[in-house]
């Protein structure tokens, strides 16, 4: 029998943990620095390439992503000895797909033909919004129009480009939202990322709407009618939802985070970067410090080898599997959960989510249902807690 | 030890809010008792529940030195008591250990019911009473006036009450130059046979079962093998102390004195309070007379909810229940819910309390049944059962009629209020036995039923007055009434921790009022939840909650893996908990919000 990564291929995160500013909404680990030492960075980067490499040898790369963070703020050279060191310690699949997080800033957009000459052949750009008050609050540092041409220079230098927004923003009425999806959807090219606005503990807007100052936001009802309405309209524009969040033309579905959902090994590499490797059989996590400072330290002093490295629990791997596996439309291979032996009682929960038409089974797959993934977190409880 | 005529004990007591716990800070620090760096604003309320509420629950007692004008120097044990009228055992019980009170009254808004309450017992405990007006530093205050009420609505002489201001210190010298001057000392014999009042007792983790005592003759020391009269129980007394407010070991303790002791007591069950302690050798020849018992008002079932706490949860009601004379229990089965509790209480808040105070201080997760009221149950073959727990509710083609308790409550409010009250009483099938002014303000009596009062009545009154009210009560026997049990069945089943007694006339309005609320209670679920009201069968009252439309985590990708199986993981440990009714989850909070009403 296969490993269970292997259906689902490999993936190399890479995580900068810089910033221009802080976005009030956002809890990724990120950071506004005075100063970044690009080839300090770079340097300990390709170390931990090694490292990596070394604990999993041998294999092919099917994707690798520079995650952020803003890594359009890395130096294309930085972006380019990585890729390099990447290719000299494995093999890389000849069509591999290889992504870069860009913010829509001018200053950003002049490094794209950089990138691409690097080897990036996708970006993924934080549009957010496309109207100016709303991007002001949430708190970004370009304007609409900005954005937008620096989608333009990104469409003439990469092969594969997709954008982000977020909506369910404050005072967003259906109606709005409608609009500027529709917008949204003539620009797009072939693939774009939807997200409900999530208020995260920790952050501005977590602190604020705490303190009942952030008004405006929806409620259920409401937010439900918009994911609803974000679904009839990217499928009618032939973008439909392949994931919860996550809308593509058929084939260009992004394959690097179709391993995150499909339990696929990804080497997580950089600060506070996670990871999934297959070793021995055995499914390990790894996780390294978040700290950028604490990171770069420990990767000089060449502690990377204490970074920990932990067995995740047979359990675990089922409860991941169908977490991740489930957010997807086509949701997961039953072969591979029976693989991952469910017992009596996960399966008689299943068999009623199929009953009451949360879940569905057809060709050998479990898949959530159109009823059942707006309340995917619900239908996990019941199939798992 | 300290001889009689140097000792001065009283408690304060006041309506809720008056200032007790106030001034007992100032009284402890003018005296020197604690260190002004260890002081803290009402430092004897050191619960977290007292502390979160700012109120005085349990009684404190502490033990202070003053060196009076006279030249000589007075120990002072002082009893801080409980304001709200469900903790009105703890006062009573109080007072018996003491020869005095001080009667606080807030002087911006003068006499309260349970200033009234309180004063006659004080006067049932034949105190002496020095009244004292606090909070003259607000600008509202009215001293004079406030004097007058005292001799008009209570009746005691009030033209040297002492006018202070527990907040900044003012007057607190002349509080404890009348403390020994207008308090009488205690009486005693040192030389005759011991007799002590075990006035409270509590569960300390490092200490065992720790007694609080008042001598009353002979004395008590270190080593001493005593018995409790009424128990039975013998014990070797290990340690001796006074509360200041630390515990501070002392050798012995004569008449007059109040203090704690620890005997390695392993049963819970031995201490009761009002039961006399003597010396087994030399035993004394009658009791005291003991401690009327409190009786429960309201009662409801607490299930723990982890089956497998139930052990835990007895342990932690007996330990209570030793803290607090005034809570009973007794085991009962339910089939939803399995082994838990039928608990008594005297009202709600102390429901509340005893409730979180389980659930903190010994960390076990509660189910809560509605609460109720005992009612009455007049059997067609003569026979008389009493209904705890409306679940228990017999076939009514054996009942003959039903009885339900009654209260007489005396309500003060300022004129403008009056009308809403009367509506408020009427609403609640009151019956009106007097009303009389007071100046501006009415005293209303009432006769009402126990259930309409007991579990929002007091909410509802300060609301509808904007908190000018006060509000005291009295048990007044029992009634017929057309009483029915009304079931509330959610997702089609009938959920019995939610069936409660009611009257005919007002079924339908409570049923609506219930459903409404467990709709807003009760979280969504991925499937829509009828809720209804039925009595004996017949759907009196109905409300639908929807299903879940939304809950999906926006964005998960490689890094969010390990912290939301993390959090799947708390829900699986939160669920195997949870209990659930058919295949719905109701909350805790759930049982006893949902029976309070908003008119
Ligand atoms: N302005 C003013 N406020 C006071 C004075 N004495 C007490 N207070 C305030 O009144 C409130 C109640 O005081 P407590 O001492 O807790 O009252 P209590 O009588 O012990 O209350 P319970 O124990 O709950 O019955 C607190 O906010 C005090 O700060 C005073 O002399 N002047
Ligand atoms: C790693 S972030 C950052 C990419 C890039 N730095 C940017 O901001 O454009 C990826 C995406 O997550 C989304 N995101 C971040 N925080 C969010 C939140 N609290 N709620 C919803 N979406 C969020 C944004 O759309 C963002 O583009
Ligand atoms: S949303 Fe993007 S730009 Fe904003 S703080 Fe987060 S990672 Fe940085
Ligand atoms: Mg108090």
């Amino acid at each position: 029998m296969p490993e269970l990564w292997q259906e689902a291929g490999f993936g190399i995160y890479l995580h900068w943990p810089f910033c221009a500013a802080k976005c009030p909404y956002c809890d990724f680990n990120s950071h506004v620095a005075a100063e970044i030492d690009q080839d300090r960075w770079a340097r300990a980067y390709l170390a931990e390439v090694d490292r990596v490499a070394a604990l999993v040898p041998g294999r092919r790369v099917d994707t690798v992503f520079f995650g952020g963070g803003t890594p359009s703020l890395m130096a294309p050279r930085v972006v380019a000895s990585v890729l390099e060191r990447i290719a000299a310690r494995w093999s890389v699949a000849e069509a591999a797909e290889i992504t870069l997080e860009a913010n829509p800033t001018s200053v950003e957009a002049e490094r794209f033909r950089g990138y691409a000459s690097a080897g990036v052949n996708r970006v993924s750009m934080g549009i957010q919004a496309l109207n100016d008050a709303d991007l002001k609050r949430l708190g970004r540092l370009h304007s609409a129009a900005e954005a937008l041409a620096a989608f333009d220079v990104a469409r003439a230098a990469f092969g594969r480009v997709s954008f982000d927004l977020i909506y369910a923003r404050q005072d967003q009425g259906l109606a709005d939202w409608e609009a500027e999806l529709g917008r949204a959807l003539e620009l797009a090219a072939d693939h774009l990322s939807l997200y409900q606005l999530t208020i995260e503990d920790g952050t501005a807007f977590g602190d604020r709407f705490r303190r009942g100052r952030l008004p405006g936001l929806p409620d259920e009802d409401r937010a439900a009618d918009l994911y609803a309405a974000t679904q009839e309209m990217t499928a009618a524009a032939g973008l439909p939802a392949y994931e919860i969040s996550n809308h593509a033309r058929p084939g260009a579905e992004a394959r690097h985070n179709l391993i995150y959902w499909e339990s696929g090994d990804y080497a997580g590499i950089g600060p506070g970067a996670h990871g999934r490797l297959t070793l021995d059989g055995v499914r390990m996590a790894t996780e390294t410090p978040r700290a950028p400072g604490a990171w770069l330290d420990a990767v000089e002093r060449g502690a990377g080898g204490s970074f920990p490295v932990e067995t995740v629990p047979g359990e675990a791997v089922l409860d991941e599997f169908l977490m991740m596996g489930l957010r997807v439309r086509d949701g997961v291979s039953l072969s591979r959960l029976a693989g991952l032996a469910p017992n009596e009682e996960i399966l008689s929960n299943i068999n009623e989510l199929v009953e009451s038409g949360h879940l569905e089974q057809r060709d050998g797959r479990l898949a959530a249902t159109e009823l059942g993934r707006p309340v995917l977190n619900a239908v996990l409880r019941a199939i798992l807690a | 030890m300290t001889d009689l005529a140097h000792i001065r004990n009283f408690s304060i007591v006041a309506h809720i809010d008056h200032g007790k716990s106030t001034l007992a800070d100032r009284l402890i620090q003018l005296t020197g008792t604690v260190a002004e760096r260890d002081m803290k604003e009402q430092m004897l309320d050191s619960m977290d529940i007292e502390r979160e509420r700012g109120i005085t629950i349990k009684a404190n007692t502490v033990r202070i030195e003053y060196p009076a004008k006279d030249g000589q120097t007075y120990v002072l044990n002082l009893i801080d008591t409980p304001g709200h009228v469900d903790f009105a055992y703890e006062v009573s019980r109080s007072m018996r250990a003491v020869e005095g009170s001080l009667l606080v009254v807030d002087a911006s808004q003068g006499v309260e019911a349970q200033t009234l309450a309180n004063v006659y017992q004080a006067i049932d405990a034949d105190h002496d009473i020095v009244p004292v007006l606090n909070k003259i530093d607000l600008p509202a205050a009215e001293p004079a006036r406030v004097k007058e009420q005292i001799e008009d609505v209570i009746g005691i002489e009030a033209h040297d009450a002492i006018e202070i201001s527990a907040k900044t210190g003012l007057g607190i010298p002349d509080v404890l130059e009348a403390i020994v001057t207008r308090l009488p000392a205690p009486k005693g014999d040192r030389n005759a046979p011991l007799k002590a009042m075990l006035v409270d007792s509590w569960y300390d983790p490092y200490l065992g079962v720790v007694v609080m005592i008042r001598v009353i003759d002979g004395v008590i020391r270190k080593g001493d093998q005593v018995k409790m009269m009424q128990t039975g129980a013998r014990y070797g007394i290990d340690r001796l102390a006074v509360l200041r407010p630390a515990m501070t070991d002392i050798a012995e303790l004569g008449p007059g004195e109040i203090g704690v002791l620890t005997a390695s007591i392993k049963q819970v069950r031995d201490t009761r309070v009002g039961d006399t302690i003597t010396h087994e050798r030399k035993p004394c020849e009658t009791p005291l007379p003991g401690f009327k018992p409190s009786i429960p008002v309201v009662f409801c079932g607490l299930f723990p909810a982890d089956a497998n706490d139930f052990e835990d949860l007895r342990d932690a009601i007996e330990k209570l229940a030793l803290n607090d004379a005034s809570f009973t229990y007794e085991m009962e089965t339910s089939a939803a819910l399995g082994f838990g509790f039928r608990c008594g209480f005297l009202g709600l808040l102390h429901l509340e309390v005893i409730r979180d105070r389980i659930e903190r201080e010994y960390d076990i997760d509660l189910i809560t049944t509605a609460p109720s009221v005992v009612y009455k149950i007049h059997m067609k073959d003569g026979e008389t059962r009493e209904l705890h727990n409306p679940a228990d509710m017999p076939d009514l083609t054996y009942v003959d009629h039903i009885e339900e308790p009654r209260i007489k409550a005396t309500i003060l409010v300022p004129d403008d209020y009056l009308g809403d009250v009367l509506k408020l009483c009427q609403d609640r099938r009151g019956i009106q036995l007097d009303l009389t002014y007071a100046g501006s303000r009415a005293m209303v009596v009432y006769d009402l039923p126990l259930n309409e009062v007991v579990f929002d009545f007091y909410d509802r009154l300060k609301s509808v007055t904007k908190g000018y009210a006060s509000f005291d009560y009295q048990m007044a026997g029992y009634r017929e009434d057309k009483l029915v049990k009304m079931q509330i069945l959610v997702n089609d089943e009938p959920v019995d921790a939610l069936s409660m007694m009611v009257h005919r006339d007002r079924a339908e309005m409570r049923g609506r009022a219930m459903c409404e609320k467990l709709k807003d209670l009760i979280p969504r679920h991925m499937f829509k939840i009828p809720i209804q009201a039925a009595i004996g069968g017949k759907v009196i009252a109905r409300e639908t909650l929807s299903a879940l439309r939304k809950d999906v985590t926006a964005k998960c990708y490689g890094g969010d893996a390990t912290r939301k199986r993390k959090l799947l993981d708390k829900q699986k440990a939160g669920k195997k908990k949870m209990r659930q009714f058919g295949k719905v989850e109701i909350p805790q909070e759930a049982f006893i919000s949902a029976l309070k009403m908003d008119s």
